[in-house]
């Protein structure tokens, strides 16, 4: 084996040791979109019409649409949350040492980055086992064909958590940051409400949540459901992923500066 | 070859010199006591040896490896045990030393036998299967150490490593410390602000606001007043 992938083997257990170790995570992170399935989704059953549009062919009930904004909830959080354990991580020491191993250190940052999308991964299959439960039935195939969408829509969200993490300087910022990011990026989405359901009410608001790269996660884990691939959502997601990732790279690069201020 | 070779290393935060102009080697089986005050450039030297930060001016070599030029090469040839501790606190000691064997391009079963030796070398190897966070200090600090040796490099770089131990503790950790440079061969650099750690055939190295200010021989340099009062005055005396 290269050790590459000896390094890469070593992330990923260590990861989902710490996995194991840290139920309360795992429950913690299925509790929030559980919430807004089986209470707020039931509430707005009957207040929230659908009409039909792709991928459905059919009416849908207001829980089915939101499965895949909450799937994609759980990747961001844990994308987030994977940020929050890097910077405390470098702030506690234990990513110099991950740093200062023989091999370069995209190929570290990106071991990481998909050791954290893989935990999630996981978290997001457990949320559509009780959904499922619950009673919202996704065609049989969907639930293998959301696998490369979860892992597409996880690496980018990843990617921006890695980003974060390389310009926090201390932790303490860090919950001023996650309010900033994340309840934005998933309210201004279509995880909740439909592109034609925010026209609506705001001709902008319905743009920004076109923008919104989140959006077109929620979007390709959606079609992917219904064994659909939604191709320009891939493209942002993917376009999203790069750039976020080479911001990161940048950002952790020892020769730019951004580390040397980080971790004095 | 001088196992450590650095040569008119500056660095700057911003407009502030922490490194200035700083050479020096180490050799093979030489332990060196890099002796500072808080706030001298111990740790910053430390962050550049490391390759955390990268110079803009000077030259760091290992084992004859230019850490800018060949920065896998340089890195694989040296252990490190930080100031903050390093270690996975969920994980056993045996888990801890197989990621880092991992992480270096140990094979499992490559990592399993030099973890059974390095742990022995340390006294440690009963402890294989606690949990790191089972452990006391002056065991974490050797934990840690036996990590370093995982990929068995040829030089030891340590931060303070006997910050927050007890008396015990840290004897125990600069013998075993001196005992792996005497017996191994294996070149040492060791920061500290503690004099007493340094014994009279280490070479000392004091390093001031950012400059070395003196180097040889511990028992050559303040034969009649004692390290420490040396230490003292110079530290002063380039402060004034």
């Amino acid at each position: 084996m290269s050790p590459y992938l000896r390094a890469l083997s070593a992330i990923l257990l260590r990861e989902a040791l710490r996995f194991v170790t840290q139920r309360e995570r795992f429950l913690a992170a299925l509790v929030r979109p559980l919430v807004w399935l089986l209470v707020f989704a039931a509430g707005f059953r009957a207040a929230l019409g659908l009409s039909i549009t792709a991928p459905y062919q059919t009416y849908i009930t207001y829980e089915v649409y939101i499965v895949p904004g909450l799937v994609a909830m759980i990747l961001l959080f844990n994308a987030m949350q994977s940020a929050l354990s890097l910077v405390y991580d470098r702030e506690m020491g234990s990513m110099r040492l991950l740093l200062t191993a023989p091999l370069p250190r995209w190929w570290l940052l990106f071991c990481k980055l998909l050791a954290g999308v893989l935990v999630s991964i996981l978290q997001a299959y457990a949320f559509l086992g009780i959904a499922y439960l619950y009673g919202i039935r996704l065609p049989p195939m969907g639930y293998l064909w959301v696998l490369p969408a979860l892992l597409v829509a996880g690496l980018m969200l990843g990617a921006v958590g890695l980003f974060l993490a390389s310009t926090i300087r201390q932790l303490e910022n860090f919950a001023g940051v996650m309010n900033f990011v994340i309840f934005p990026v998933f309210f201004l989405s279509t995880a909740l409400y439909p592109l034609w359901r925010m026209a609506e009410s705001s001709r902008l608001l319905r743009d920004i949540c076109a923008w919104n790269p989140f959006s077109h996660a929620v979007e390709l884990i959606r079609f992917a459901l219904y064994m659909r691939l939604n191709t320009e959502a891939l493209g942002w997601v993917a376009l999203t992923f790069a750039v976020f990732l080479a911001l990161a790279l940048w950002g952790f690069d020892p020769a730019r500066g951004i580390m040397t201020r980080k971790t004095r | 070859m001088a196992a450590l070779d650095v040569a008119g290393l500056s660095f700057r935060y911003g407009r502030k010199e922490a490194l200035k102009g700083v050479s020096f080697a180490v050799q093979p089986g030489e332990f060196c006591a890099l002796l500072g005050p808080n706030g001298a450039g111990k740790s910053t030297l430390f962050a550049l040896l490391t390759r955390l930060f990268v110079a803009k001016q000077g030259r760091i070599s290992v084992m004859g490896k230019d850490l800018q030029q060949a920065p896998r090469a340089a890195l694989a040839q040296m252990g490190v045990v930080f100031q903050q501790m390093t270690l996975d606190l969920d994980l056993s000691v045996a888990r801890n030393l197989a990621y880092f064997g991992a992480l270096h391009g140990l094979s499992r079963r490559e990592s399993a036998a030099r973890a059974q030796d390095v742990l022995e070398r340390l006294d440690m190897a009963e402890r294989a299967r606690e949990k790191a966070r089972d452990l006391n200090g002056g065991h974490r600090r050797r934990l840690e150490i036996a990590r370093a040796l995982m990929h068995r490099p040829r030089l030891l770089l340590l931060d303070e490593p006997t910050v927050g131990l007890d008396a015990r503790a840290r004897v125990s950790i600069t013998a075993h410390v001196h005992a792996l440079a005497r017996e191994d061969g294996i070149a040492v650099l060791w920061a500290t602000h503690l004099v007493d750690e340094v014994a009279a055939d280490d070479t000392v190295l004091i390093l001031h606001h950012g400059e070395i200010l003196e180097t040889g021989r511990a028992r050559d340099m303040a034969p009649q007043n004692g390290l420490a009062a040396h230490f003292m005055a110079l530290t002063e005396d380039a402060a004034a």
